[in-house]
């Protein structure tokens, strides 16, 4: 069975990893200061992290919050920056 | 499966494992005894007491078997909790609802008790079956 997806927030964790010398979740989790186990869930889109912890994921792997986290529908700070 | 997902499992286990040890004892004497002089103080307190016993067992088995990478609670963990809690308080708040009930209506002390202590007891299996939800399927 697929896991369900109780948030629409997606995310780029996981390429973002492997672009940062394939880091690992549990080095991710390490240095945000959470579980493993979390960042699988984040990743897999079963749990919407609180803003700190987003913050400090997108500070991991130095890139703006909305390069990690996108939502639906709204276009991002980024996109909006690279059209003008 | 993180540490405080392993201790929920335990806790699960070890209150519903308790109160179907509690019910094969005292159910049979209800069925042989007056209501008013069926003894269930003393299993009442000892299945208690031997879920918290069997609670830490369960969890240190888990841990041996399959270790944790972190024995921290995370926000994740603290948001999951929380969120078990607040959905399952109401069994508690039934279960003491039903006691004042009994108390006004003049039931006998081991239907009080006991209906107190199912309350408890669905207290902490439907919040950790809820908690055990949100960590397999999302919060």
């Amino acid at each position: 069975m697929a896991p369900s997806k109780p948030t629409r927030i997606t995310n780029r964790i996981r390429a973002l990893r492997f672009g940062h010398d394939e880091m690992t979740q549990a080095q991710l989790a390490e240095r945000v200061g959470v579980t493993r186990q979390t960042i699988i869930a984040i990743e897999q889109g079963r749990y919407s992290p609180s803003l700190e912890v987003a913050f400090q994921i997108a500070h991991v792997f130095g890139v703006p919050l909305d390069e990690v986290f996108q939502y639906p529908g709204v276009s991002t700070g980024s996109e909006e920056g690279q059209r003008r | 499966m993180s540490y405080e997902e392993k201790g929920v499992w335990a806790y699960l286990i070890s209150s519903a494992g308790a109160y179907i040890a509690y019910l094969a004892i005292v159910v049979p004497r209800l069925l042989h005894t007056p209501v008013s002089q069926v003894s269930y103080r003393v299993p009442l307190l000892l299945t208690t007491i031997a879920s918290v016993i069997i609670a830490t067992v369960v969890r240190s088995v888990l841990e041996v078997a399959r270790p944790s990478d972190s024995k921290k609670a995370d926000v994740r963990d603290r948001d999951i909790a929380r969120f078990g809690e607040h959905a399952s308080r109401w069994c508690v708040v039934g279960g003491a609802i039903a006691g004042f009930i009994g108390a006004f209506d003049h039931w006998d002390y081991f239907w009080i008790g006991n209906v107190i202590y199912l309350g408890f007891v669905l207290w902490a299996v439907v919040g950790s079956v809820l908690r055990l939800v949100a960590y397999r399927r999302g919060l």
